[in-house]
């Protein structure tokens, strides 16, 4: 818990976030209204005796009493999907609608870019990539398992996506769910710190910079971007939003988010932020009993 | 809709599949530019045929084939060859004398059928998802590949294939889909 202590400063309540950060996670699941309505879903669980909570914000979104998410029926065909509460966070604030190409620039295993197709209603073109060859087959599998028709996989580096493959040359949004040191993930992943250092900051954030760049450039004028990270450090959030400020034409939007959260930082370690960068959101784990995550939604300007 | 070249070629003049990347199904078997490979009639007539499902279920989808027929359902924009990691979802097996469609597939569009659906009771049901083959003589339809369903939460909802032969159905479920429930 130890690198944690840096965010005293910028978390309220800095104790109860600590204990929150030790206690492990329930099982959440989404609904994959793909295969299922949340009613059909529920009444699936009811039946095989498994109960669960809605979450308050998001009807799709159900905490599990069971240890064995994976092992109902539910699961088995494909009504359901395990993904933690704040990851179904992004894609609700893209809000993708039926038709539109989207690009999903770091999708694997897949619980975002399924979910970006069933808010689509599985109709439109959602770009699935991942520059880690390994993970692709996770997502194949959870895309085919949940009936996703409309993705497409890639296997690239995000940074200088090419879209000459395909036969259109923009997106109408893009996801960039970054790759991230995972300090929001304590809770499901107790190691999630071991390897944690200022220099692996640096590292992640030059590539999460790279991505966001290119998510702008791929997405055409008046689109939408959702930046995206588990991770509390403001070099990979805040800091990564301002520097795709200054160097691509896009701005800073509001968002309607129902879970509590605290807005995003316009200053950090002598660095300041575009004060719209208050419009962000970073949920803690102790607000709403869930890992730890931050989002930023912007528009592409020209 | 074109196939893997825009103008057609005659016969014995076909191009062989490239097993590498993704090329769309021709509309029909005569517009077919890539040696051996199903039509898209071929394919919608097939679960027409066999399973009773409504063609017009497959109007905005378009199949692809990579690999040596292995077919892929896929609802969104791209252009044909396309070298990419996967296209929607795999479907069907072709290229061999009893096409076979996929676990995944059946779960997706298996409401929509009418025939050579076998509906299993609770314990054959949780046989069939472990992977499980099981004597079942009641079936009097055909042999073959069927879509194995079971009653929840008050429909029919299909669980995945099943090889039906001398009495016995074979869970087609793969090995990563099985599960104990």
């Amino acid at each position: 818990m130890e690198p944690l202590e840096r965010y005293r400063p910028i978390v309220d309540d800095f104790e109860a976030f600590l204990a929150a950060c030790e206690r492990p996670l329930g099982n959440a699941v989404r609904v994959n209204t793909i295969k299922a309505s949340v009613d059909r879903a529920t009444t699936v669980l009811e039946e095989e005796g498994v109960g669960y909570e809605g979450a308050h914000w998001n009807p799709r979104v159900l905490r599990l009493e069971t240890d064995s998410p994976g092992s109902t029926w539910s699961s088995f065909h494909g009504f359901t999907h395990g993904q933690e509460e704040v990851s179904a966070v992004p894609a609700t604030v893209l809000e993708p609608e039926p038709g539109e190409r989207v690009w999903d620039c770091c999708a694997a295993p897949g619980g975002k870019a399924t979910q970006l197709a069933a808010l689509m209603d599985d109709r439109g073109t959602v770009v699935a990539n991942d520059s880690n060859l390994g993970r692709i087959s996770a997502l194949r599998f959870n895309a085919e398992r949940l009936g996703a028709t409309s993705l497409a996989v890639t296997n690239d580096d995000a940074r200088n996506y090419s879209l000459e493959r395909f036969d259109f040359d923009e997106f109408d949004r893009a996801l960039v769910d970054a790759p991230c040191s995972c300090e929001g993930t304590i809770r499901k992943n107790p190691d999630a710190l071991d390897g944690w250092s200022e220099g692996y900051l640096d590292e992640v954030s030059g590539i999460q910079k790279g991505i966001i760049r290119r998510a702008v450039q791929a997405t055409g004028e008046g689109g939408t971007i959702v930046y995206s990270t588990c991770t509390f450090a403001p070099e990979e959030n805040e800091a990564v939003v301002q520097h795709v400020l200054e160097r691509e034409d896009c701005r800073i939007v509001d968002f309607d988010l129902s879970l509590e959260h605290s807005p995003g930082l316009t200053e950090w370690d002598g660095e300041e932020y575009d004060e719209r960068l208050e419009r962000a959101a970073r949920i803690y784990p102790h607000q709403n009993d869930t890992g730890g995550f931050f989002v930023a939604k912007l528009e592409v300007t020209a | 809709m074109g196939d893997d070249t825009a103008d057609g070629a005659s016969e014995g003049d076909l191009e062989q599949n490239d097993g590498q990347r993704f090329g769309r199904l021709p509309t029909t078997a005569a517009e077919r530019t890539v040696e051996g490979r199903a039509s898209r009639e071929e394919v919608v007539d097939y679960f027409a045929d066999r399973f009773a499902i409504p063609p017009e279920t497959f109007d905005d989808y378009t199949f692809w084939e990579k690999g040596a027929g292995k077919i892929w359902i896929y609802g969104g924009d791209a252009p044909s060859p396309i070298t990419i990691e996967a296209i929607g979802m795999t479907c069907l097996r072709t290229r061999q004398e009893h096409w076979k469609p996929t676990t995944d597939f059946v779960q997706r569009f298996g409401r929509e059928a009418g025939e050579c659906v076998i509906e299993l009771e609770a314990e054959e049901a949780r046989a069939f998802a472990a992977g499980e083959d099981q004597d079942l003589e009641r079936w009097d339809g055909d042999w073959g590949y069927l879509i194995a369903a079971h009653r929840i939460a008050g429909a029919l909802e299909p669980i995945g294939v099943g090889l039906y032969v001398h009495g016995e159905l074979r869970s087609m479920v793969p090995k990563g889909r099985q599960r104990e429930l």
